[in-house]
């Protein structure tokens, strides 16, 4: 039946029920992953990111917070020039990083 | 008051009072330390172990008393007033006595801010929420009814500070590093739990304070979420529910833990406020005492023979206070060398 009108599911995030089931396999392959401070320098040197929308920063963070889609969406982008992984200043490898994470399914199991 | 040893009333036997009693001490002054409360040590006192190096704070607090065991010490005594004379000060203390000195120095300290008026965050009204210090007390005596096996433990930084509804706008500067320091032992005593930091800024300024930081995110795979809690709930099950804003991916957040830590800043001590009226040296606008100059006598007044020490004048931490009262001594020293 069509009211004319549509609820909008709500953009909350509950970390009760989030599945970090993906992060938690990435982070022991990759503990760095855990010493990101968000700071953008990523993010900001990343060559594709004005048209692509890569951002490892918001990689690492949608990961902790169930956006499984836009995850994947922006792994899908990045060209693994590894520009990012020069300028981390936690020294985080994010372009190996980037690449165990496109070897994971959303499960965490190694698929690649 | 001629010729003879000058005396110097401290008040305050926290760290602050009895490192610069020690100093006073050994520079061949009379100090008497004057301290409101049953015992000596202060805040220091309550704390279970100190950041940077997980050393007991009962081991600092106990060296300080050891070495100032020589100096009078009146606990238990409250200051009614303090009169200017000519060339020296007179206090009247609670059990009547007048005691004459030549010098004063203000080791007051501060007040925890009261986590219940920030209603918001349910102190005082969810059994599940505590604060740094009932924590910290909890790793002194192991005793507290609230906090159980917690599975979700969050910590929230800047409670009453840099808050204008608070009515604090400083920086208490200690609690982001307490914070952690607290969020890696509870994360030790419970390796199952998860542990959430809700933070503003993180302003891990200090020595090795930055390592701390490191080590929470690594070893300890505590979560930080940049957004202030704006509200805390009850669940039905008696468990806390916390709202936030995750800043950095722009969403609502929203957790059920088994324990909520408030991180109760550091305000002004009401009591220095009084004592400080009462003998004409300012208050600054953010309620502590008013330093000569903020960078190059920050232990002194604007006023001849009164000196501060520690966090009277600020938010400090334990070296930067231990610090400053052995300056606070040196000044006392220099004052009177030049009085002759």
């Amino acid at each position: 039946m069509d009211f004319g009108f549509k609820l909008n599911p709500s953009s909350a995030v509950n970390l009760d029920t989030v599945d970090r089931a993906r992060y938690d396999r990435l982070v022991q392959l990759e503990p760095d992953a855990l010493t990101c401070i968000g700071c953008g320098s990523c993010s900001a040197t990343c060559t594709a990111a004005p048209w692509s929308g890569m951002s490892v920063r918001k990689v690492i963070l949608g990961l902790q917070r169930g956006q499984d889609d836009e995850v994947d969406s922006m792994l899908s982008r990045c060209m693994l020039c590894g520009k990012c992984t020069m300028v981390c200043p936690r020294g985080i490898n994010t372009r190996h990083l980037i690449l165990t994470l496109c070897r994971l399914n959303r499960k965490g199991e190694i698929v690649r | 008051m001629v010729n003879r040893t000058p005396v110097i009333a401290i008040i305050g036997a926290g760290i602050a009072g009895l490192e610069a009693a020690r100093q006073l001490n050994d520079l061949g002054y009379k100090p008497i330390l004057i301290e409101k409360a049953p015992v000596t040590g202060g805040h220091v006192a309550e704390w279970n172990r100190l950041f940077p190096d997980m050393s007991p704070a009962a081991d600092l607090v106990q060296s300080l008393e050891s070495q100032t065991a020589k100096v009078r010490t009146m606990t238990g005594t409250e200051i009614a007033s303090i009169n200017r004379l000519k060339d020296g000060y007179s206090l009247i203390l609670s059990d009547g006595e007048t005691l004459v000195c030549e010098a004063v120095l203000f080791a007051t300290g501060f007040h925890l801010f009261d986590a219940s008026k920030k209603e918001e965050y349910g102190y005082g009204i969810y059994e599940k929420v505590i604060t740094n210090r009932d924590l910290e007390q909890w790793f002194n005596t192991r005793h507290d009814p609230r906090i159980g096996h917690p599975k979700a433990v969050g910590f929230v930084h800047c409670v009453g500070s840099r808050d204008v509804k608070a009515g604090n706008t400083q920086c208490s500067k200690v609690c982001c590093i307490t914070a952690i320091k607290q969020a890696i032992e509870i994360k030790e005593e419970f390796p199952e739990a998860e542990v959430y930091c809700f933070y503003m800024d993180l302003r891990l300024f200090g020595k090795k304070y930055e390592d701390f930081y490191i080590k929470a995110q690594r070893d300890c795979g505590i979560h930080f979420i940049r957004g202030r809690v704006s509200e805390v709930g009850e669940a039905i099950d008696g468990r806390v529910v916390v709202k936030a804003e995750d800043t950095l991916s722009g969403k609502p957040v929203k957790v059920t833990l088994d324990l909520l830590v408030l991180m109760a800043g550091i305000i002004c001590n009401s009591d220095a406020q009084h004592y400080a009226q009462q003998v004409g040296v300012a208050v600054d606008d953010d309620g502590f005492l008013k330093s000569r100059d903020n960078v190059g006598a920050i232990v002194e007044s604007s006023r001849p023979g009164i000196f501060f020490a520690g966090a009277c004048t600020g938010a400090k931490t334990v070296p930067e206070t231990l610090a400053e009262a052995r300056s606070a001594a040196l000044a006392i020293h220099r004052y009177f060398s030049k009085r002759g």
